[in-house]
């Protein structure tokens, strides 16, 4: 028996295509060699994400027991590693007290969920099911 | 930092087109447009609903 494996012209695979995506914005575009397209959503993305702590939204964690900080949380978690460099530098934590602060928490919370959809666009993009 | 919040939605509006631009159409020429017309639908719904809030408020 054989599997059917649909390629692209770079040899990534869909799975490393969107995994690149997911832990950093536009790599799975880059390991495409979709270089416009990958510059452009990791400027796009993580400018976001970077506007979005510098007006001090709040980065997400989980364990509060309420849940739409966990939703927040889910959501958070598609920024992939900037996630984790948010998380780990303590940005974020400062309580939101004014209205630029909340702009700043659905900044941070638009970013990760647009790397995930541009990893699922790379991957898509791997898998041949969206045109190159 | 402190912008103001015409700002926020001109950059907000900003990225989201150019990520919506690239990974919803296929083609660079479509993308542009397509990018351009969310970004312009995202401006001008935030302009509007702005104003129909001062209507209902005067």
């Amino acid at each position: 028996m054989t599997t059917k494996v649909q390629t692209n012209a770079s040899g990534a695979s869909p799975v490393v295509a969107l995994l690149a995506g997911w832990l950093v914005p536009g790599a799975g575009h880059l390991l495409l060699g979709k270089w416009v397209r990958a510059g452009l959503l990791m400027v796009s993305i993580v400018a976001m994400f970077a506007i979005g702590v510098a007006l001090q939204g709040k980065v997400y964690t989980p364990n509060t027991g309420e849940p739409l900080d966990m939703l927040g949380f889910a959501g958070d978690l598609g920024a992939g590693l900037l996630y984790g460099l948010a998380r780990l530098l303590g940005w974020g934590q400062a309580p939101v007290l004014v209205a630029v602060a909340d702009y700043g928490t659905k900044f941070i919370e638009v970013a990760a969920l647009l790397n995930i959809v541009a990893a699922v666009d790379a991957h898509s993009l791997a898998s041949g099911r969206k045109r190159p | 930092m402190t912008i103001s919040h015409f700002s926020a939605v001109l950059l907000f509006s900003l990225f989201i087109s150019i990520v919506f631009g690239i990974t919803q159409r296929s083609e660079p020429k479509k993308m542009v447009r397509f990018g351009a017309l969310c970004f312009a639908l995202f401006v001008g719904g935030t302009i509007a609903a702005s104003w129909a809030m001062w209507l209902i408020k005067h």
